[in-house]
């Protein structure tokens, strides 16, 4: 059952910059209030739109729930191989072994007010990154799996 | 390599499930068999990092893991001005127990279900689901932050609530686990109230940081009710009990041996609050005997319920209740005396070592009987007592590890059942002798409640409607082979357990002092 | 008295949640009483962890003066997203429930009381 056209047109436009504003949260996590868990459930609210707008059959040819299982299980074990990897370095677990390192998110946080170096943080906007895959794809279940149960009971 | 693991073992203790959970669903993508070969290697590393863990602990003393510090003990780091700030584990003697407790359990547990659950259409998250139950009993029993208690003790409601409603295409399944959940989230939200109470007056989320601090002011009170109340509802004690049966006998039988750990390790966060939160700071003799009332009211209500049961599940579930009392008893009357250390060293360590080896024995003997029911529904088809009999001329392996359990429910000798019952038998009497009869009374009447099941499974003729029915599958055997010898070797040199692994268990519990210590520092 | 309103409202809100918890027979409405009680302990989390004049506690930008603590933000960010998840699969129970007994009425979602 999809809506008018004026509704999915102004949801195509809508659906760009929802995504673009999660990835925008999941990334500033380290700077900003908000990260994984905040931008992930915006990202799976514009999966949310699609099946407003459109139909729960569309946003499955989008978004199957095999490649969404996939996402959510690579989120959570980069999560975790993150946090476990400090052990391969010989710290502890949850050890910040990227920071100030200069590498990848590894510059030190410049003193006094500044607009925000993205650089910084070590590995807690990597953290951030495999919180925001699980979450939108565990959200994207949720919706898929919660409508399949009405849809199925309707039909 | 060897030396990093076992700085990290105890925090690779709760990776490695987690990992695993994670792993299955990919894997399980490849083929069954190649899911039920990672999950096999990841219980056994969970239970070979487990038992490391706990030979460190019993051999070298309290261990702390301070998660992303500069060392894995450095939990008060220098310029906090002696304040824990990280999340950390803490795993004393009794951690140490019930992480051997249930990594033997969960690796019989999961050897058992390689085949029992073989036949299920569906187990794209089954393994997922246990392997995060799994991990969530090592996290609370290890955990150090009170937060982290929390978060681990929803993580396992989740997993279970999932996990109990497995056999979704029958609707009762599902109206079980519903149950189980709502009770699990209402008891969490409360858990949660409680820590933000303790929160709000002490700005400290670390176990032995407000155990310092904690003052027994009327909020705290307030707090100490809502944590019992979540804690005895997640564990089945009598007045919230009423989740236990449905969920218990709608579960695949392996989920409901794993679940008896759950609520054990519910127990546990219990004691660990009264005792090394609270400690001499709450009125040990009034919220002693509270727990010693949920006890005996568990015990009584328990078996009185459990004898007119016809299904073998729902029956074992009862007794499941009946048997924590027990171990509230025994603890409840090391709590009530906890003050005082004359009567403490007469008669309190010992009903509190009781109730600790009855935990451990619960969780053995109670799993090896639902191991026992779920081999025999796996091969006759049904749970209905008056529909089954005759059973022991086809199943005689499956016959003898019943006889073991039911032996050991009843407290026989020499069972493990009867070593702990024994000694709470013993030292409850010398604090109130009637409990310790209503103890014996009720251990008289699970014996005749057994003998009943015993009776009308295996005795008899052989009826010509089981015709068919064969010996269970190897490796649900051999599952049940580790939990019975278990059962018999501690039944018979319980004096090596006690002096080994309870009593350590039971002084770590009694001694607030000695945990505060090994995480704060100083004395 | 003005401090303290924030703090009625939570025993409100626990309060409503409870009662929709043990009054309601509609199962929806039920799950429905879950989430306004664990709403009422973010409040309560939340509420904890303000004070006054304080500053969000990021570094960036920041003007000095008092930071607050983000622990309690981190425990309601937590407890949400606990509140997520079980509040997912609770309603999916509800509609696996609503299809095998036709109902969500919680007298007649009664086969497991012998």
């Amino acid at each position: 059952m999809r809506m008018s056209k004026i509704v999915r047109v102004s949801a195509d436009l809508l659906y760009a910059g929802i995504l673009i504003f999660g990835f925008y949260v999941i990334m500033h996590g380290h700077l900003t209030p908000g990260g994984g868990f905040q931008g992930g459930a915006v990202i799976a609210t514009a999966l949310a739109l699609i099946v407003v707008a459109y139909s729960y059959e569309d946003l499955l040819a989008m978004a199957g729930k095999l490649r969404l299982i996939v996402q959510e299980s690579a989120g959570l074990i980069l999560f975790l191989c993150i946090a476990l990897a400090a052990v391969a370095i010989g710290t502890t677990v949850f050890a910040n072994y990227l920071a100030n390192t200069g590498s990848l998110f590894g510059m030190t946080v410049p003193f006094g007010t500044n607009p925000g170096e993205l650089n910084t943080g070590g590995v807690i906007p990597l953290m951030n990154i495999a919180v925001g895959l699980e979450v939108w794809a565990a959200l994207g279940l949720v919706i898929l799996y919660l409508l399949s149960g009405v849809s199925e009971k309707e039909a | 390599m060897i030396a990093a693991i076992i700085a990290n073992a105890p925090a690779l203790l709760i990776g490695i499930p987690l990992l695993g959970a994670f792993f299955s669903p990919l894997i399980g993508r490849i083929s069954r068999d190649a899911r039920a070969l990672w999950v096999l290697a990841i219980i056994t590393l969970t239970t070979l990092v487990g038992l490391l863990t706990a030979y460190l602990v019993y051999t070298g003393g309290t261990v702390i893991y301070v998660f992303g510090a500069a060392a894995t003990t450095l939990s008060i780091p220098a310029d906090s001005g002696g304040i824990p700030v990280r999340i950390l584990l803490t795993l004393d003697a009794l951690s140490a127990l019930m992480v051997i407790i249930t990594v033997t359990v969960g690796f019989s547990v999961i050897l058992y279900s390689l085949s029992s659950d073989s036949r299920r259409s569906s187990l794209e998250a089954y393994y997922t689901l246990f392997l995060l139950m799994i991990a969530s009993v090592l996290g609370m029993v290890g955990t150090g932050d009170i937060f982290n208690f929390f978060v681990f003790l929803e993580i396992s409601s989740l997993a279970a609530a999932g996990l109990v409603a497995y056999k979704v295409e029958k609707g009762r399944a599902v109206e079980a686990g519903l149950k189980y959940l709502m009770v699990s989230m209402i008891g969490g939200i409360f858990f949660l109230f409680a820590i933000a109470i303790l929160y709000g007056q002490y700005n400290a989320l670390n176990i032995a940081m407000l155990a310092r601090m904690i003052q027994w002011t009327p909020l705290d009170k307030l707090a100490l009710v809502l944590m019992i109340t979540a804690l005895a509802a997640k564990c089945g004690a009598v007045p919230m009990h009423f989740w236990t049966p449905d969920a218990y006998s709608m579960a695949p039988s392996a989920v409901t041996a794993m679940l008896v750990v759950v609520s054990q390790a519910s127990l546990y966060g219990l004691f660990r609050i009264c005792f090394t939160l609270y400690g001499l700071s709450l009125s040990y003799v009034v919220i002693g005997w509270v727990i010693i009332i949920l006890g005996l009211l568990s015990m009584v209500v328990g078996v009185t319920m459990a004898i007119p049961q016809k299904d073998i599940k729902r029956l074992m579930a009862y007794h499941a209740v009946s048997q924590t009392g027990y171990m509230l008893l025994g603890v409840g009357v090391g709590l009530a005396v906890l003050g005082d250390q004359a009567l403490l060293s007469s008669f309190g360590m010992t009903a509190m070592e009781g109730g600790i080896f009855h935990i451990m024995n619960h969780a053995i003997y109670k799993g090896l009987l639902f191991l026992t029911a779920g081999a025999i529904i796996y091969q006759v088809g049904t749970s209905d007592l008056n529909r089954m009999g005759g059973l022991g001329h086809r199943m005689k392996w499956t016959m003898i590890f019943f006889i073991i359990g039911a032996l050991a429910i009843a407290g026989i000798p020499p069972f493990n059942g009867f070593a702990s019952k024994f000694l709470i038998y013993e030292s409850v009497f010398a604090f109130n002798p009637v409990l310790s009869i209503i103890a014996m009374v009720v251990s008289i009447l699970t014996l005749a409640s057994f003998v009943k099941v015993f009776h009308s499974v295996f005795m008899g003729p052989p009826l010509p409607e089981f015709q068919h029915v064969k010996e269970a599958p190897h490796t649900m055997l051999i599952g049940m082979t580790i939990l019975a010898a278990l059962v018999i070797i501690s039944g018979i040199f319980p004096a090596f357990f006690v002096e080994h692994l309870i009593a350590p268990a039971a002084h770590a519990l009694a001694d607030q002092g000695a945990y505060l210590a090994a995480v704060l520092g100083g004395a | 008295m003005f401090l303290n309103l924030p703090f009625f409202v939570v025993v409100l809100l626990a309060l409503i949640g409870i009662a929709t918890i043990l009054l309601k027979r509609n199962l929806i409405k039920i799950i429905l009483g879950v989430t306004i009680l664990a709403s009422s302990v973010n409040l309560f989390l939340v509420t904890l962890g303000y004070r006054e004049g304080g500053i969000a506690p990021i570094y960036t930008l920041a003007p000095g003066g008092v930071m607050v603590m983000p622990t309690p933000h981190a425990l309601t960010l937590t407890n949400i997203v606990i509140g997520v998840a079980t509040t997912a699969l609770l309603l999916s129970f509800a509609i696996i429930i609503h299809r095998k007994y036709g109902t969500v009425n919680v007298d007649e979602i009664r086969e497991l009381r012998e």
